[in-house]
Formats: structure tokens, C-alpha cells, sequence
């Protein structure tokens, strides 16, 4: 997917750097002269997006890191104190915690362009697959990032946390145990989770390469999710053409970061953090940052037992299923037609797992045991079966009954037919 | 690849070149024969060699793994066990004490009549958890409000970890509507005497080790 000759080094540093190190011959093949499908619509600016996204975080988060104190007795008030007081720490406090909110707009919105367009399919499964991993390093890190407050719900995400490792036979409770470094949370468990929160970005930054790696390797999908065939006619350089759409995107997608940053920066936090951590106590209304509420919404929809499976344990395997799924949806869906603008079938099942995943969301910010929320349970039920509905029965099986539409031969012909207001999405 | 035997012919020495030939000739068929003889024989001693180190190093790798996945358990003063002596005479009827034993809040609750009448009313089938889990007991103690409670003549104290059983969230005790205890998580409820009625959770609460030294003064632990 890239014209390998087109690098003439110019200066002689360049040329003595192209013999010995070709780092700005690399970096013109992969990001210059990268040819990009010349169909991609916005939906495809949110990789640009995340790698921002990325990049604003590691640098807001070091400058959070060295203000705060991995204390149980400090660590709230640190944090409290650098955003109050702080030099800027009205700036920085808020763009990492409303940053990472957004890291995970734009990664849901990422994937579920992939799920759409079918960018998962032959020969990218490593793009998904890596991909994956992305998504639960990002998770892991933000779970231990909202430990780092030390508010209230923050000691109650970790406590619930610790708790689905305590639900497995007969290592649950040395291994919970061995992950606190104590009988419940304390001094051990934020010091640890202050490093893994530093640490693991490191990792990230590693897959984020592989996946970008995994993408060039065979070229970006495109909505019409047919191959190209025609380099010259049908693609088009990432430099300028990606990269001024992107920065378009990027722009408006920062209009919307930095409306939540400087006028609600709290908007998707939850009010009871500002409460310094107790352990001996639990908020009454807990729930997880949004990013994990349909997860957590699977997670308490099973209260029931399963065979010999007691309640909670079936839980924490649903929980742990619904995630592990998602590495197998290369080979679950089994259609020869990538895009789901080809597929009619699929396009109503796949808005309708998009609903799902909004509702089950809804769902797990409602509180459950008291009056009237047995629906709420109920309806997470049905939510949570769905979820699993889609990948295992409709991936595999729905292409032998889907009759997909015509595919267009070419990318080119696609974009005329687009043109004719055929299909927009 | 030569055999060690083959040295004898070498060391005759000079013969001449035609006696040589013949002796190589006659050695070359019969090597052929040795040397894959020797191949197989250095092949499985490589491959015992390869496996043996193999082996070793993972055994290494091992014995240095453990020092690094070993430091994150609990230090020597949190595994010592901890006790811990509570003044319970102030605690009032239809109240409760909550304190922290080995880092868990453990609820000490000084029940009213209703309490104990209401948790007595709730017959053992009506239970999800029949099991005490009462660790001054035997293990298969059922789950009856005596087996709950500190005993004959201390009816009214209720003395538990305050941890949900599900996934490790304080309940909330004590509201109106609802006399036992509600986790605000999932959202089991469990009765007066701390056992699980609905929801998520699998177990009743816990009951720790614990001694009265007086009437008014108990050790936990």
C-alpha cells in the first residue's frame, strides 16, 4: 500500500542518515506517502483521534503524577489540592480525567466503525485482534487512574473489583489477597496501582504501534469494504489528503473535549468522589465510571445460579465472556461481504446491538434492590442475552440467510453510486 | 566426521599411495554405516542436552519469578493474625458499632426484640444460604438465628464482617423499611441476622472468631 521508492533523501545529513539510521525514510512511508482508500469518511479520523488522545494523556498524566502522593492519607487531598490550588492545576486536573472519557468516546466509536464496515475481516485480524488488547490495557489503566482519587467511589470500584477475583473457587481469595498486598484495600493497594497506572501506558504505546503497524501491513479498510484495485485511482497519499481531513475531525472533536473541560468538567464523574475514600463504608448509589456501565450491567444481571455455578461467579464469568468475545469476532462472522452497507440484515442487528449497548449502559447506572427495579434487572437480562445473541448466533449464522446487495466491482464505481445518493452510510 | 577408531589406520603411517586408496575405500563403507550410527547417537544426546538445559532454565526462571510475584502479598504484620478488643457496653439497643479488624469493617450489633423475632420468623428453607458461615462453629452448622448470634443469653448481639458476600461492598444496615442489611452494589438484601435473602450474593456474612471477656467487653480475632 505504498510507493517504497518514493523517498530521495535531499540534504547530505538526510543522506548520511538514510544509510545509517533510515528513521525519515520510514517515516515517509509510513505517514506520507501512505496511501489511504480515497472513500474514507469521518468515521475513519477517529485512529488520528485516539493517537491525540494518547499523546494529551501521557502528558497531562505526567504532569498530575508529579503532584500527587500515592498516600492513603494524601493521595485525595494531593489531588484535591494541585486542582485548587496548583499552578494550573485547574487545567490539568480536569483534561486527564474528562480526557479520559474521551480516549473512550473515541475508542467506541473506533470500534464500532470497525464492527460496521467489517475492517475485521481478512486478511486485518490482527488489526482487531491488537486492537482488543488496546482496549483492555486502556481499561485497566483507567480502572487504576480512578483508584488514584481516592474518593468514595473510587475505593468502592476497587473493593468491587478485588471482589470478582474473590468469586473464583479456591484461588479467589489468596489471589485477591495477593492483589491488594492486604486483607481489604490500603497503603499496598494504592502504591501499586499508582505504578501500574504509570506504568502501563508503556504498553500502550507498544500495541498502539502494532496495531498501526498491522493496518499498513495490508492497507485501511474502506466503507465500501472492497479491495483496492487500482493504487493510482483509488487511493490517495495520507499526506495532505488524511492528514487535513484529520485535523478537520480532530478540530471538531476538540470543540466538543473543550466545552466538557472548561464548562462541565465533572458532568461524567460522579459527585460522591469528592468524598475522601473510607473502606468501612460503600456509597449508596455505586456504579463505575460510564466507559464500564454496560460490563457492569452484565455483570449484576445474573443473580441468579447457573447449574453449579452460584450467582456471583456466573456473573463474573459473563462479565469476563462478554470481553473475551470480542477477540473471536474475526472468526464468529462468518459473511465473505465486509461492509455492513451491503448487508441488510446485518445493518438492523448491528443498530440494534448499538442500542443494546446504550441501554444495558442506562441500566447499569440505575440502582438495583429497591422498589420497582426488577425491571431494571429484568431488561439487563434480556440486554445481556442479546449482547451475547449477536456474536454467537448472528455473526456465524445470519450470513446463511442474508442476501447481501450487489457489491460494487471497484472503489470507484462505489463513490459514483454513493454520489447518486444510493447510501450514505 | 571421523571415528575414533580410524586413528589406527592413520598411525601406520607411510604406505604407499595405492594402499592408502585401498584403505580408504574399504574404511569409506564401512564409515557410511558408523557415522549415521553416530549422528542418531549425538542426535539424542543434543536433544537430551537441549532438554536438560531447557529445563534448568526454566527452572531458574521460576526461582527468580517467584521472589517478584511473592513481594506483592500482604507484608508480615498485616499476616500476623490480628485481635482486637471492643468495649460493647455502650452500645445501646437497636444500635451498632462498626470497626475495622485486619483492615474489614466488622459490624457489632446490639439487636432489638423485633430484630430477633424477625430473623427467627424466617425458616431455614426460605434461606439461599443455609450454611452459618459462623467461624466459631462447626463448618456444617445450619444457618438458624442461634447459630448467628453470640449465643444463649447473648441473643442480641450480632457480631459479623460487614462485606457483601457477592462482591465485597459494605451493606447498609439498619433502614426502616427494610431492618436488615441492603448492599448498595448489586443489591442483596440480607435479614437481621445478617443472612442473604435476594439478590446477587451467594453466602451470608461472615461471622468472625470472637470471645466475650466480659459482658461488656468482646475480642475479635
Amino acid at each position: 500500500m505504498m510507493d517504497r521508492q518514493s523517498y530521495q533523501p535531499q540534504s547530505r545529513f538526510a543522506q548520511f542518515m538514510d544509510k545509517r539510521l533510515p528513521l525519515m525514510r520510514f517515516f515517509h512511508n509510513h505517514i506520507l506517502s501512505f496511501r489511504v482508500p480515497r472513500n474514507l469518511n469521518y468515521f475513519y479520523t477517529f485512529g488520528g483521534i485516539l493517537s491525540l488522545m494518547l499523546i494529551s494523556q501521557l502528558l497531562t498524566g505526567l504532569v498530575l503524577a508529579m503532584h500527587y502522593v500515592p498516600d492513603v492519607n494524601l493521595a485525595f487531598s494531593s489531588r484535591e489540592h494541585f486542582s485548587r490550588d496548583g499552578q494550573f492545576g485547574w487545567l490539568f486536573a480536569p483534561w486527564h480525567s474528562v480526557g479520559a472519557s474521551f480516549f473512550f468516546i473515541a475508542a467506541y466509536i473506533h470500534m464500532a466503525r470497525g464492527l460496521y464496515y467489517g475492517s475485521y475481516k481478512c486478511p486485518r485480524e490482527m488489526v482487531w485482534i491488537i486492537g482488543m488488547f488496546i482496549y483492555l490495557v486502556m481499561m485497566a489503566t483507567a480502572f487504576f487512574g480512578y483508584v488514584l482519587l481516592w474518593g468514595q467511589m473510587s475505593s468502592s470500584a476497587a473493593s468491587v473489583l478485588i471482589g470478582l477475583f474473590r468469586t473464583l473457587p479456591l484461588i479467589g481469595d489468596s489471589l485477591a489477597q495477593w492483589l491488594l498486598g492486604g486483607e481489604a484495600i490500603g497503603q499496598p493497594t494504592l502504591n501499586r496501582f499508582y505504578v501500574l497506572h504509570y506504568m502501563l501506558p508503556s504498553f500502550l504505546i507498544i500495541l498502539v504501534f502494532l496495531h498501526i503497524w498491522a493496518v499498513h501491513q495490508e492497507g485501511q479498510n474502506n466503507p465500501a469494504g472492497v479491495d483496492v484495485r487500482h493504487q493510482q485511482t483509488e487511493t490517495v497519499p495520507f499526506a495532505p489528503f488524511a492528514i487535513i481531513k484529520d485535523l478537520f475531525a480532530i478540530s471538531v472533536f476538540l470543540l466538543f473535549f473543550a466545552w466538557f473541560l472548561f464548562y462541565m468538567p465533572d458532568y461524567m464523574g460522579n459527585p460522591d468522589n469528592f468524598i475522601a475514600a473510607d473502606p468501612l463504608k460503600t456509597s449508596a448509589h455505586i456504579m463505575p465510571e460510564w466507559y464500564f456501565l454496560p460490563f457492569y450491567a452484565m455483570l449484576r444481571a445474573i443473580d441468579f445460579d447457573i447449574g453449579f455455578l452460584d450467582g456471583a461467579l456466573a456473573g463474573v464469568l459473563v462479565l469476563i465472556s462478554s470481553l473475551v468475545v470480542l477477540f473471536f469476532v474475526p472468526w464468529l462472522d462468518q459473511s465473505p461481504v465486509r461492509s455492513g452497507r451491503y448487508r441488510p440484515l446485518y445493518k438492523f442487528f448491528y443498530w440494534l446491538f448499538i442500542a443494546d449497548i446504550v441501554l444495558l449502559g442506562w441500566l447499569g447506572s440505575r440502582s438495583l434492590g429497591q422498589e420497582g427495579s426488577s425491571v431494571f434487572l429484568l431488561w439487563s437480562q434480556i440486554g445481556t442475552a442479546y449482547y451475547f445473541f449477536f456474536f454467537l448466533i448472528i455473526m456465524p449464522f445470519l450470513p446463511k440467510f442474508e442476501k447481501n446487495r450487489p457489491l460494487p466491482d471497484s472503489i470507484t464505481q462505489e463513490m459514483t453510486q454513493v454520489r447518486r445518493g444510493f447510501s450514505l452510510w | 566426521m571421523i571415528p575414533k577408531n580410524s586413528r589406527a589406520f592413520s598411525e601406520k603411517g607411510d604406505t604407499d599411495l595405492s594402499q592408502k586408496n585401498t584403505i580408504k575405500q574399504e574404511f569409506g563403507a564401512a564409515s557410511g554405516v558408523r557415522e549415521s550410527v553416530n549422528q542418531h547417537k549425538n542426535r539424542s544426546r543434543r536433544d537430551f542436552l537441549t532438554l536438560a538445559t531447557g529445563i534448568t532454565g526454566c527452572c531458574g526462571a521460576a526461582a527468580v519469578a517467584w521472589p517478584f510475584i511473592a513481594q506483592m502479598r500482604p507484608d508480615a504484620a498485616s499476616q500476623a493474625a490480628q485481635t482486637l478488643e471492643v468495649d460493647i457496653s455502650e452500645i445501646e439497643t437497636g444500635t451498632s458499632l462498626i470497626v475495622a479488624w485486619r483492615g474489614k469493617p466488622v459490624v457489632i450489633r446490639n439487636r432489638t426484640m423485633q430484630e430477633i423475632e424477625a430473623a427467627r420468623a424466617i425458616s431455614l428453607e426460605m434461606l439461599k444460604d443455609k450454611q452459618a458461615r459462623n467461624a466459631n462453629l462447626e463448618l456444617d452448622q445450619l444457618a438458624h438465628d442461634e447459630a448467628r448470634c453470640a449465643g444463649e443469653g447473648r441473643e442480641n448481639w450480632l457480631i459479623m464482617v460487614n462485606l457483601c458476600t457477592h462482591l465485597g461492598c459494605v451493606p447498609i444496615g439498619g433502614g426502616a423499611d427494610n431492618p436488615g442489611w441492603f448492599c448498595p452494589c448489586h443489591g442483596s438484601t440480607y435479614d437481621t441476622a445478617g443472612r442473604v435473602l435476594t439478590g446477587p450474593a451467594g453466602q451470608n456474612m461472615a461471622i468472625p472468631p470472637y470471645k466475650f471477656i466480659t459482658d461488656g467487653r468482646v475480642k475479635i480475632g
